[in-house]
């Protein structure tokens, strides 16, 4: 299979490009989130104020990494699971974040958020964190730092490898795969 | 009484919670080659490949296979001819905890209080499960254990009437509910009997078991061989994108129990299955 590539910010026709089962590769720039950031991103959101980023066609990677070994840009890094930031991130998607990446299934109320906003979900391979630390070629926290592993990092990643999970059309590889070897 | 000296107790601790880490069981190894060959799925086949892959860099450069790096979940084994000097067990553990996870680059995923939240920032306290044995030996285990896949487990109390086919349900339910979430292919730790806080355990302890050797119980390792086969017709596969390897084994404990009772625990382990031992 070709494997597409997406290079952020993205658009709606880079969104609309994408299906389920799709191989992606991300290079550029992309941001780290996890529960305790998203919990704040959206408290600053609900009071009006400025978010420490703007992610407006940006990708979030759900992600709290090891701490870097002397020589190393980032420790190892790969998804952690993706619900628990299911109650944040229509939120998200509605001031124009594109995609997220991660582990595990949705929330009905994001694929929804994903249709209406045109936003998509990725994921990584869940424990493959020493072979994805490759392709993070440098990191730095811009937000957070006192969160530790869940501080908000920029990440420059080349060839980062992902899988489309959720299209926006609705479209879940979880489901359908899972479909097509149950017996 | 033998003695080992508290200082020897923390560099075995902090060693196993890094080789835990960075090092790939032999055992888990075989088990994805297995996989991968028996695999239907092309995806299901390249995320094999990938793990196999992860699993010799952080091999070879010493790194986490995994960012989660988990609680330091520690079983002991003590013999009752065995005295500790210099001073407490529980405070050698504690201390080679700490020391492995700040020096072996581990990541600190604590929380002093599960509602508060605040991180320890050196992944204290561990969680020690002790058995007194006979002997003069002091054998330590070290299971890191993700959120992810403990997140996913489940535990059922139930009428005896349930019988086998209640329990058997009640696991792949547990499996089929968790699909993607705990990193398939996935480990399942099952313990049926006891009562609440016990078969919670033996589920715990079924993890520890080399993947793929059964229940020294006939019946449970029958048990063992009938679910695997259930899980496997669930078509989750390797990350919940489909295909035939859900699991890696499951690994059933029993004990006995009350008249009125019949408990069942599933733990889940991610496909890393993580841990290490040592016999002093």
């Amino acid at each position: 299979m070709t494997k597409k590539r997406l290079t952020p910010p993205l658009t709606d026709a880079d969104i609309e490009n994408l299906e389920i089962g799709d191989q992606v590769l991300i290079t550029g720039t992309i941001y780290t989130a996890r529960d305790a950031a998203h919990k704040r991103l959206v408290e600053l959101l609900d009071e009006g104020k400025e978010l420490p980023v703007d992610l407006k066609g940006q990708i979030i990677y759900y992600v709290g990494p090891t701490p870097a070994k002397p020589g190393q840009v980032i420790g190892s890094a790969g998804p952690t699971t993706s619900y628990r930031m299911d109650p944040y991130a229509p939120k998200l998607l509605a001031i124009g974040l594109k995609a997220m990446i991660g582990k595990g299934s949705r929330s009905q109320e994001v694929k929804d958020a994903m249709k209406k906003y045109k936003g998509c979900y990725l994921a990584a391979v869940g424990g493959a964190a020493a072979l994805i630390a490759k392709s993070i070629k440098k990191a730095e926290v811009i937000a957070y730092p006192e969160l530790g592993p869940e501080a908000i990092r920029k990440l420059e990643v080349e060839d980062f490898p992902a899988i489309v999970v959720n299209d926006c059309k609705g479209g879940d590889l979880y489901e359908e795969g899972v479909k097509k070897y149950q017996k | 009484m033998r003695e080992i000296s508290y200082e020897k107790i923390v560099a075995e601790v902090a060693r196993l919670c890094r080789e835990a880490n960075y090092f790939l069981g032999e055992d888990v190894t075989k088990a994805f080659e297995k996989a991968l060959a028996d695999e239907e799925s092309p995806t299901g086949k390249g995320i094999l490949e990938q793990l196999i892959k992860n699993a010799e860099i952080a091999r070879n450069e010493e790194v986490p296979m995994c960012q989660d790096t988990g609680v330091a979940v520690v079983f002991l084994e003590m013999g009752q001819d065995v005295t500790v000097s210099g001073g407490a067990l529980y405070d050698a553990i504690n201390d080679g905890v700490r020391e492995g996870y700040e020096k072996g680059y581990l990541r600190k995923s604590m929380v002093e209080h599960p509602l508060q939240r605040k991180n320890t920032g050196d992944n204290t306290p561990a969680i020690i499960h002790t058995k007194i044995v006979t002997g003069d030996k002091l054998k330590i285990t070290v299971a890191p254990k993700g959120g992810g896949s403990e997140n996913m487990s489940g535990i059922s109390m139930m009428a005896p009437a349930a019988g086998e086919e209640g329990v058997k349900k009640f696991v792949v339910e547990t499996v089929r509910k968790a699909g993607p979430n705990p990193c398939p292919p996935i480990v399942v730790g099952v313990g049926i009997g006891g009562n609440f806080e016990k078969c919670a355990l033996l589920a715990k302890e079924a993890l520890l078991r080399p993947i793929g050797q059964p229940s020294d119980d006939e019946y449970a390792a029958r048990l063992e061989r009938e679910i695997f086969e259930e899980i496997r017709k669930l078509g989750i596969g390797p990350q919940g994108m489909g295909g035939r390897n859900t699991a890696l084994a499951v690994h059933i404990n029993v004990h006995p129990c009350h008249i009125a009772s019949l408990p069942v625990a599933v733990n889940i382990n991610c496909h890393a299955s993580r841990h290490k031992s040592v016999i002093l």
